[in-house]
C-alpha cells in the first residue's frame, strides 16, 4: 500500500540569538509517522505545548521547511514545491482547521467570501459552480449556504463559525487535513457535534485527518491512532484505545493522571502531579 | 476539607447577590437596545468555599462576576438587585460604597484572578515591581518588610522568590499564572474572584495550578468564585457549583450532586456529552445555538433547544426551585414549583 503522507525522520531547529549567545532550539526531532493513501483515519496527536504539536502542523501543510528528514505527500516531497501550479495542487489535496475560527475569518470580511475565494482558487469553479460547492460543502457539514450568506463571523456561533472553516476546507475535497486544536475553543455544548464531524469525514468523506489536541478525551473518543509528543520528540504511538487505557511512556502516564475526569466530582482532593 | 451539609445554612455568608439583572443597554437614533447579560440572578458565597460558575461563553458569566465586582462601564449598568460583601462583620453594599472606601477594599478584601496572566502583570517592569504596585498600599509596612513578606508568601506556596527579579516574559505561561496567584492572596482577601484561571495552560500545569489555587485558598481560608466553562475543572476544584444558561443561573447545588445528578436538561446536556477515556459510546453534541441576549426567547430561555420543552416553557421564565437540601433547580419538568420534584 502507498503512503499517503510518509513523515521521514523530520527534525526542526529554531536558531535564536546572536553569533556568540546562539541557542538552539529543537522544536522536532526525529519524528516519523506514515497515514496510509486508502485507509482513512484519524490520528491524533497529543502533547502540551512547546512539544512541537504546532511545528509538525506547520511542515505538513508545507507553510515551514523541516530542517533535517523528509515529508512526503503521496511520493513527492512537499519541501520541493516550486511551482504556483504545484502548491496549487498540494493545497486542494491537503488543507488545515485552525483552532479559533474567530481569528481564522477576517471579522471585516463576510464568511461566504472564503468560501468562493477557495472554491475559485483552487477548485476552479466558475459562476454558478461556485455558489454550488460552497453549498455542497456547507451540506457536509450541517450548514447551509442560505445560513451563511452575507453573514460575518460575529453573526455566527463559535460553532457555526467552526463548521465553516470545516466547510471551507471540504471544498476542493482533500485527501488530508490537518486539525491543529479545532475544538478546543468551542463551547462546550457544541464541541460533540464538531467532534462527530470529523468521524463523518473519515467514514462518509474518506479523509484523513491528523487531529492535534491537548485533550486526550476527545482523542480517545475519535482517533485511530495516537502519537504522544514531548519536546519534540514521539514518546509513545500506537492504537489509540490501547494507547490511552494503558500508557506506557511516564510522561504518557502523568498525561493521562492530569486528565480531570468529571467522575471525581465531589471530592476536591486534587494534587499536584510531583 | 468540603465543608459538611448542615452547616450550611448558619455559615457565615461573604457575598450575597439578590435578583441582580445587568443590562448593556445603547441608545442610537432613537433606538434602544438591551442586552440581558446578567437576569435576575440570586447566589451566596460563604466563607471558605469555593463557588463554581459554569456556563459557555457569551451566557453572562464574565458580566456577572464584573457586576459582582463592580468592574463595570457603560453601556453595562445595574438594573436592579443588589451585591452586598460581608468581609468580617464589615457588611458593605458594594454599589453603596464611595470611590476611596472602594479603592481601600478592592485588593485588599476583594482580588482577582485573570484568564491572561500577561494582561495583570506589566510586562515592562519586574515581578517585584508588579507586588509593590498592587499590594504595598494595602500592607501598610515599610518596604523591607514588605519585600520580605512577598518572599515569605512565595515560599509557603512553594514558588521560587527569584522570579521576583523576572520579567514576565521570562517565566513560562504556568509559572506566571502562579505569580499572579501568589499576587492576587498576597494581602490574605477575604474574597478572591478567578476567571477562568488555568483555561490558557496546558492539562499537566492546569493540575498543578488549580492545586495551587485550592491551597491559597484553604491557606488564607477565603472564599472564591471560579469562573470556567471546563466542567472537569469544576469536579475537581469547587465546593458548590452554579450553572448559567443565557443571563440566568439554572442550577445551582453542591458539586458532586450536580455533576452526578443533574436536574436541568442543559446541565444534563454538558455533562453527558463529556467525552471520557474508556468509553467509547458515541455522544451527540446539543443543537442549535445559545440564544442572543439581545433577543431573548420568551419563557425558558433554553426551551427552543430543549428536548423536554412542553407549552409552558414557551409562556413563562419557571423559578428557582429547591429540589433537595441546597440543590435549586429552574426548570418547568424537572422541578416544578410546589413539589413533585422528578426523580
Amino acid at each position: 500500500m502507498s503512503a499517503l503522507l510518509d513523515i521521514d525522520r523530520v527534525g526542526m531547529s529554531y536558531v535564536s540569538g546572536t553569533l556568540l549567545a546562539r541557542r538552539v532550539v529543537r522544536a522536532v526531532d526525529d519524528l516519523s509517522l506514515r497515514l496510509e493513501a486508502g485507509r482513512p483515519e484519524i490520528v491524533a496527536i497529543i502533547g502540551e505545548s512547546g512539544s512541537g504539536k504546532t511545528t509538525l502542523a506547520r511542515m505538513i501543510l508545507n507553510l515551514a521547511t523541516p530542517t533535517d528528514g523528509v515529508i512526503r505527500f503521496r511520493g513527492t516531497d512537499v519541501a520541493k514545491i516550486r511551482s504556483n501550479h504545484a502548491r496549487a495542487d498540494f493545497m486542494r489535496q491537503v488543507q488545515p482547521i485552525f483552532q479559533n475560527p474567530f481569528e481564522a475569518f477576517n471579522p471585516l470580511k463576510r464568511v461566504d467570501r472564503y468560501l468562493f475565494m477557495s472554491a475559485r482558487r483552487l477548485a476552479d469553479a466558475r459562476g454558478t459552480e461556485v455558489d454550488a460547492l460552497a453549498d455542497r460543502a456547507l451540506h457536509q457539514v450541517g450548514l447551509s449556504l442560505a445560513e451563511i450568506r452575507g453573514r460575518f463571523p460575529h453573526e455566527l456561533s463559535g460553532g457555526q463559525l467552526q463548521r465553516a472553516a470545516i466547510a471551507r476546507a471540504l471544498i476542493t475535497a482533500p485527501k488530508l487535513i490537518v486539525a491543529d486544536e479545532p475544538v478546543s475553543m468551542v463551547d462546550a455544548s457544541l464541541r460533540m457535534s464538531i467532534v462527530n464531524l470529523f468521524r463523518s469525514l473519515r467514514d462518509e468523506l474518506h479523509v484523513s485527518i491528523v487531529y492535534i489536541t491537548h485533550d486526550l478525551a476527545t482523542a480517545y473518543y475519535i482517533s485511530d491512532r495516537v502519537l504522544i509528543m514531548q519536546r519534540g520528540r514521539a514518546v509513545e504511538s500506537g492504537a489509540a484505545r490501547e494507547v490511552l487505557a494503558n500508557p506506557q511512556h511516564p510522561y504518557s502516564r502523568l498525561l493521562k493522571a492530569s486528565v480531570l475526569s468529571p467522575e471525581d466530582a465531589g471530592k476536591p482532593t486534587i494534587a499536584a502531579n510531583t | 476539607m468540603s465543608a459538611p451539609l448542615a452547616k450550611a445554612a448558619d455559615a457565615e455568608r461573604v457575598l450575597d447577590v439578590a435578583n441582580l439583572r445587568a443590562y448593556y443597554q445603547t441608545w442610537h437614533f432613537g433606538i434602544s437596545r438591551d442586552v440581558r447579560a446578567v437576569d435576575g440572578v440570586t447566589l451566596h458565597v460563604d466563607r471558605n468555599e469555593i463557588y463554581g460558575l459554569a456556563g459557555e461563553s457569551s451566557c453572562g458569566k464574565s458580566t456577572l462576576i464584573k457586576t459582582i465586582v463592580r468592574a463595570i462601564r457603560p453601556p453595562l449598568a445595574v438594573i436592579e438587585g443588589s451585591v452586598r460583601f460581608d468581609f468580617g462583620g464589615r457588611a458593605c453594599d458594594i454599589y453603596a460604597l464611595d470611590r476611596a472606601r472602594l479603592a481601600g477594599i478592592r485588593w485588599r478584601h476583594l482580588s482577582y484572578i485573570l484568564q491572561g496572566s500577561m494582561n495583570v502583570l506589566n510586562p515592562v517592569r519586574r515581578v517585584r515591581e508588579s507586588f509593590v504596585d498592587f499590594a504595598f498600599r494595602h500592607i501598610g509596612k515599610p518596604m523591607p518588610q514588605f519585600l520580605a513578606l512577598v518572599e515569605d508568601h512565595l515560599a509557603r506556596l512553594r514558588l521560587d522568590p527569584a522570579v521576583l527579579g523576572s520579567f514576565p516574559h521570562e517565566l513560562s505561561g504556568g509559572m506566571r499564572q502562579r505569580v499572579t496567584i501568589a499576587l492576587a492572596s498576597v494581602c490574605r482577601p477575604d474574597f478572591i474572584v478567578a476567571d477562568e484561571p488555568t483555561t490558557a495552560l496546558d492539562v499537566v500545569v492546569q493540575k498543578d495550578v488549580l492545586a495551587l489555587l485550592r491551597e491559597v485558598q484553604r491557606q488564607i481560608r477565603s472564599s472564591m468564585i471560579l469562573v470556567t466553562h471546563d466542567i472537569g475543572v469544576h469536579a475537581n476544584a469547587t465546593d458548590r457549583l452554579g450553572v448559567m444558561y443565557a443571563g440566568r443561573l439554572i442550577e445551582e447545588g453542591r458539586t458532586g450532586e450536580v455533576i452526578r445528578e443533574p436536574r436541568h436538561p442543559y446541565t444534563a446536556q454538558l455533562v453527558t456529552s463529556l467525552p471520557r477515556i474508556g468509553d467509547i459510546e458515541p455522544k451527540q453534541g446539543l443543537d442549535g445555538a445559545p440564544p442572543s441576549l439581545a433577543a431573548p426567547p420568551p419563557g425558558c430561555r433554553f426551551h427552543p433547544r430543549c428536548p423536554l420543552a412542553m407549552e409552558m416553557c414557551r409562556r413563562e421564565h419557571p423559578p428557582m426551585v429547591e429540589v433537595a437540601a441546597g440543590h435549586r433547580v429552574a426548570c418547568w419538568v424537572k422541578a416544578p414549583p410546589g413539589g413533585m420534584a422528578a426523580p
